[in-house]
């Protein structure tokens, strides 16, 4: 536990990515197998599901170090992270014995699960005096689930595939889908032998970048393939062997979720593969986000929610046809093949080929992405025709160019601390709007300040606060910021009759006082925006 | 404002332009750095009483730089202490801490939190020493943030002049300069400028917080950076801090002192300020004491403030 926990200080100590991957490959290299296999999991960014509850957590560790509730979360507030707050709270412990990480995992954490109240506290409790106060703050991390040390799980590709000579790819391969953390399986992550792609596994998913620049900058118009860029779920349809596997871009196996889409996907022939969007959708068009967050996270699915929020696979491209990997031929090639394997596929409209907007000069494209809202898209994607299909983000083929977000100006009306790297500052903010003379919390933003300003802001905060409810403080009318966001739609569970998609602050509007801010029949009027804004299209419309 | 009592010389408890100052007599040269050349600064020894007014009036040691002091005051058998800024820690570059009895006991608590225990300053100083001779055998110069009065002598107090060569800022020799007239010990420093770069990949470099990525530091090329200070004992302070490390050097009192400290003052009253006054102020009333957070134009010190608080235009 104490080569893993000095990790996680290494990588947590450095912001370079080559000193990073240096540190997780020198803990790969020394680490028992076993051990590795469980760095791999967390570090990967999979976590156990949670084990203990967070109020248990809290009420024993504040129980331990003797302070009262109240302190603990003053405590937490300043500290902004869970297990952090205990491992600082708790007394110290006299040096203790070193077992390793994977004894920790499966014998002190997994077997949480399914204790009692009673034997859950003596346990951690017992835990947390074995262990000193690092370890002790990692192993409080991995139950929290909130394990993130500035690793992505790319950097542990990269670290494994240094260790191994293995490529990139395969170990990326190797890491996608469902495995257990075991000696066993860490050897074969390893392994020299590159022929086990297992029959479910999906491709590394291929990302694009916004684009900042004019489109025309790419060259020519007619070298790109320009596409509505939906917001879905992106996914990849895997049909091998009289199976389906339908993968989120999380890795998250979804089969079961969407059983109108697994059941026309039975439909395709062995060894094909579609990448895609899962969207909500209604005759032409795709119903706003919302509807498809009511089928996200549910496991059991109603006859009613299908008949209210029918999921499509709208496609993009085919990375397998036939059992053969395409992803090395040309885009253009790829969507031939999709549409003419999705024509001949009676998919009763569930698998839909994501139509293309054709237009041979880039103001036709332009004009396009103009009117991406009207199509329910968030803007467009340009992809090179002749690219291959690649892994990860990459710059050079494939650009997402969303269009410019809407914004309101707003006033702060309520802050509280943040977590993290913000941690006892003043950096979650709810804005309002103006309804007559008085304020409507309208949306909450946490990002989109510099530090310098965060500064400010929470200077202001503190020497503006008329009420404190809890870490919440209500701050004096004052701030003005213009927010940005994605979308916005009607909603009965927000005050203002409003939600918005992805809001963000733009940029402080120091140059307007509270009184001109933005007013609620104002924000009203962009409901009008696009049909994803106002109440759902009923079939074949638009 | 014409008298001023001066409990120690960081800029946040020092008002320009008062008619008179008094202080501590080990202070005595660091304020006069601080100040106007020609302020009237009276220093009297610690314990010695002046009469202000009808009010005995003395100053305490309180172990926060040299010549911190607390304010006693006493007025018809009534005794009531201004703590200033304090830790209980030893430190040798200055008189230590000493609890003063009294009825009303004024106390900040800019680390009134029980998640601030600060470590053993011995096992801090080692990981120091540790990671400075970690960055040579990297190639990088090692650079140690600390405000320029206080904390830097206290640091460079503690550094082997054996591992390397002390480099100081500025900002941070001059005041290090006065130390050293005050008689206060210190190993061998050379000022950035007069140094020769050969030297700078072996040397630890001792500077203030706000030069933290100024062009002053990147002179050094490749180099690692830490920042000593108390908010360091958080990791998201740490990251917001952006050095490569921090460690945990307080001159403030962690949690378990400050309980201490007021503890051993007697005092039946207590006003907290300066830093978390409300948590205080709850918990010292659950104790059954009476005490009371008190409104200061300031919260107190805070970690992101922290490093711009001390000066230190790049020299």
């Amino acid at each position: 536990m104490k080569a893993f926990a000095r990790l996680y200080d290494a990588l947590d100590e450095t912001t370079s990515t080559s000193e990073k991957v240096a540190a997780l490959a020198a803990y790969f290299r020394a680490a028992p197998p076993r051990d590795a296999a469980w760095a791999v999991h967390f570090l990967s960014g999979r976590r156990p599901k949670r084990l203990v509850g967070t109020g248990r957590l809290r009420a024993w560790a504040a129980e331990e170090a003797g302070v009262p509730e109240w302190l603990f979360e003053e405590s937490y507030a300043a500290v902004g992270d869970l297990a952090e707050t205990i491992s600082l709270l708790l007394p110290e412990n006299p040096a203790s014995g070193d077992q390793p990480l994977s004894w920790w995992v499966e014998q002190r954490l997994l077997p949480l699960r399914g204790q009692d109240e009673a034997a859950q506290k003596l346990e951690m409790l017992q835990a947390w005096r074995e262990l000193g106060r690092r370890e002790r703050y990692v192993w409080t991390k991995l139950i929290t689930g909130s394990f993130r040390v500035g690793a992505s799980a790319r950097l542990v590709v990269r670290a494994l595939a240094e260790v191994s000579g293995v490529d990139e790819g395969t170990i990326t391969h190797r890491l996608m889908g469902a495995w257990e953390p075991s000696p066993e399986f860490f050897e074969q992550l390893l392994a020299p032998d590159t022929r086990d792609a297992d029959v479910g596994r999906p491709y590394p998913f291929y990302l694009a970048y916004q684009l900042e620049r004019e489109p025309a900058s790419l060259g020519e118009a007619g070298d790109w393939q320009a596409e509505w860029k939906w917001d879905g779920i992106r996914s990849q349809l895997v049909r091998r062997a009289g199976r389906t596997f339908l993968w989120s871009r999380g890795e998250e196996l979804l089969s079961g979720r969407f059983p109108e889409v697994e059941e026309a996907a039975a439909l395709l022939p062995d060894g094909t593969v579609l990448d895609g969007e899962l969207l909500p959708w209604s005759g032409a068009s795709p119903l706003p986000f919302a509807e498809l967050q009511r089928r996200i996270g549910r496991k059991a699915v109603s006859r009613k929610i299908l008949r209210e929020v029918p999921v499509v696979l709208v496609a993009y491209d085919l990375l397998e046809e036939g059992a053969q990997d395409l992803r090395g031929r040309p885009l253009a090639e790829r969507r031939e093949r999709l549409a003419r394997l999705l024509a001949g596929t009676s998919s009763g409209g569930r698998l839909v080929l994501s139509p293309a907007v054709e237009a041979a000069e880039w103001t036709g494209i332009v004009a396009a992405r103009a009117r991406a809202r009207e199509m329910g898209a968030e803007g467009l994607m340009l992809k090179r025709r002749s690219s291959s299909y690649g892994v990860g983000r990459r710059r050079g083929d494939w650009w997402k160019w969303k269009v410019d977000p809407l914004s309101v100006d707003a006033v702060l009306m309520y802050a509280q601390p943040g977590s993290g790297r913000r941690a006892g500052l003043y950096t979650d903010y709810t804005f309002g709007v103006w309804d007559g003379d008085r304020l409507v919390p309208f949306a909450k933003a946490y990002s989109g300040l510099s530090d310098e300003e965060i500064r400010m802001v929470d200077a202001f905060v503190r020497r503006h606060t008329l009420e404190k409810f809890g870490p919440v403080r209500t701050v004096k009318p004052e701030l003005v910021f213009e927010l940005a966001f994605e979308g916005i739609q009607r909603s009965t569970r927000h005050k203002s009759g409003i939600a918005v998609r992805f809001p963000r602050i733009a940029r402080w509007r120091v140059d307007k006082r509270a009184e001109e801010a933005d007013t609620l029949e104002q924000v009203r009027s962009l409901l009008d925006a696009g049909p994803a804004a106002g109440a759902v299209p009923g079939p074949g419309t638009s | 404002m014409d008298r001023a009592v001066v409990t120690h010389a960081h800029r946040d408890h020092v008002a320009w332009g008062c008619g008179a100052y008094l202080a501590a007599a080990p202070g005595v040269e660091v304020l006069r750095r601080r100040l106007d050349p020609a302020a009237r600064i009276r220093g009297v020894p610690y314990g010695e009483a002046v009469d202000m007014g009808g009010v005995r009036v003395s100053l305490h040691p309180a172990g926060h730089i040299l010549g911190s002091a607390q304010v006693r005051l006493e007025h018809e058998g009534e005794i009531w202490v201004v703590s200033g800024d304090y830790k209980t820690e030893p430190d040798p570059t200055c008189t230590p801490f000493e609890p003063v009895r009294c009825h009303t006991f004024i106390t900040e608590c800019t680390f009134g939190l029980p998640i601030y225990r600060w470590p053993a300053a011995g096992g801090v100083l080692a990981d120091i020493h540790a990671w400075w001779r970690a960055n040579q055998l990297a190639g990088k110069t090692t650079l140690l943030f600390g405000y320029a009065l206080g904390k830097a002598q206290r640091l460079i107090a503690g550094l082997d002049p054996a591992v390397g060569p002390i480099l100081t800022h500025g900002a941070v020799e001059r005041m290090t300069a006065a130390y050293r007239e005050a008689g206060v010990p210190l190993p061998a420093t050379t000022h950035v400028a007069a140094s020769d770069r050969a030297t700078w990949k072996r040397a630890i470099v001792v500077a203030p917080p706000s030069t933290d990525g100024s062009a002053w530091a990147r002179r050094f090329g490749a180099q690692a950076t830490a920042l000593a200070s108390g908010w360091m004992a958080v990791r998201g302070a740490r990251r917001r801090s952006a050095v490569d490390r921090g460690f945990v050097i307080s001159d403030h009192v962690d949690w378990p002192h400050l309980l201490e400290a007021i503890a051993q003052t007697g005092a039946e009253r207590v006003w907290a300020t300066h830093g978390y006054t409300g948590v205080l102020e709850r918990w010292l009333r659950e104790h059954g004491m009476d005490a009371l957070a008190i409104e200061t134009r300031y919260e107190g010190e805070r970690d992101d403030a922290a490093a711009e608080a001390e000066e230190a235009p790049p020299s």
